[in-house]
């Protein structure tokens, strides 16, 4: 590789030696995958309601059983190898937001309670409170000033 | 239960995550922003009136992926605005999503206190 390469150039030689990703492989398994979570959350879901839960009630439950599921699994190192396969199947339900909590706190516990272990559990899960807080927020100063417009 | 509920979880549930790894794998965005981008997609098409429809078919296939958590999100700021007025903008997203948030926590922690991480 020429030392001396421009920044074209550069992006031209990574896209040569980047292996091209199967796309229809990553779709089906992505789909597979994430369809047979969201399965096992609608069975979980089924049950609640059954239990005459309610619907919010049932709905709050399927995702505290979703979110146990992922920080048992990714703890059980079991996660990972899931992930390997289902790619954004895994990481687009809930199960793989607590993967993200869980996942960076495992890894950084050796550096302690508080800095390692508490703050990392925040890397991904971090953004995604801030961005839907946000989001929802303006989402409610719109609605307040449509109802008093 | 097959028809009417788990195939169309399965069905909704594939589908948006499967969007989301065209992004993942046609764009330059990493895993993380698609993450972040489909939370406000959710809370988007929420204030839209657009994903009720959606959760009505799929059920767990529309509230399990992260773009449900957007749409709970969505969901209880309607219900606090409606209800509390200016203060409900800013606390009815979190009420609605609070087990969530919680669970995470709880369980995060205790998940990676009790375990081990395999070497890499």
């Amino acid at each position: 590789m020429n030392m001396n390469m421009n920044k074209e150039a550069y992006l031209a030689y990574v896209k040569q030696v980047t292996p091209a990703s199967p796309l229809g492989k990553d779709l089906f398994f992505s789909f597979l995958v994430g369809g047979a979570i969201c399965t096992v959350g609608q069975l979980f879901s089924h049950f609640y309601l059954s239990m005459n839960l309610g619907r919010d009630a049932a709905s709050t439950a399927t995702s505290i059983t979703m979110i146990f599921l992922g920080a048992a699994l990714t703890a059980l190192n079991l996660y990972d190898d899931l992930a390997k396969v289902g790619g954004a199947g895994t990481i687009i339900p809930i199960t793989g937001f607590a993967n993200s909590i869980v996942s960076p706190a495992m890894e950084f516990k050796s550096e302690g309670l508080v800095l390692g272990l508490a703050a990392k559990m925040f890397v991904v899960a971090g953004p995604v409170l801030v961005y839907g807080i946000l989001t929802s927020s303006i989402y409610g100063l719109v609605l307040l000033l449509m109802q008093r417009l | 239960m097959f028809l009417h509920e788990l195939l169309p979880a399965f069905l909704t549930g594939g589908l948006i995550c499967a969007l989301a790894q065209i992004l993942i794998d046609k764009t330059n965005l990493t895993p993380a922003r698609v993450v972040v981008l489909f939370v406000s997609l959710g809370v988007a098409l929420t204030a839209l009136g657009l994903y009720d429809a959606v959760v009505d078919f799929g059920g767990a296939g529309a509230t399990v992926p992260i773009v449900g958590f957007g749409y709970a999100l969505a969901k209880g700021v309607e219900k606090g605005v409606s209800l509390y007025g200016p203060t409900g903008i800013l606390s009815g997203g979190v009420a609605a999503t609070a087990a969530g948030i919680a669970a995470a926590v709880v369980f995060g922690w205790l998940a990676a206190v009790l375990s081990t991480p395999t070497a890499k």
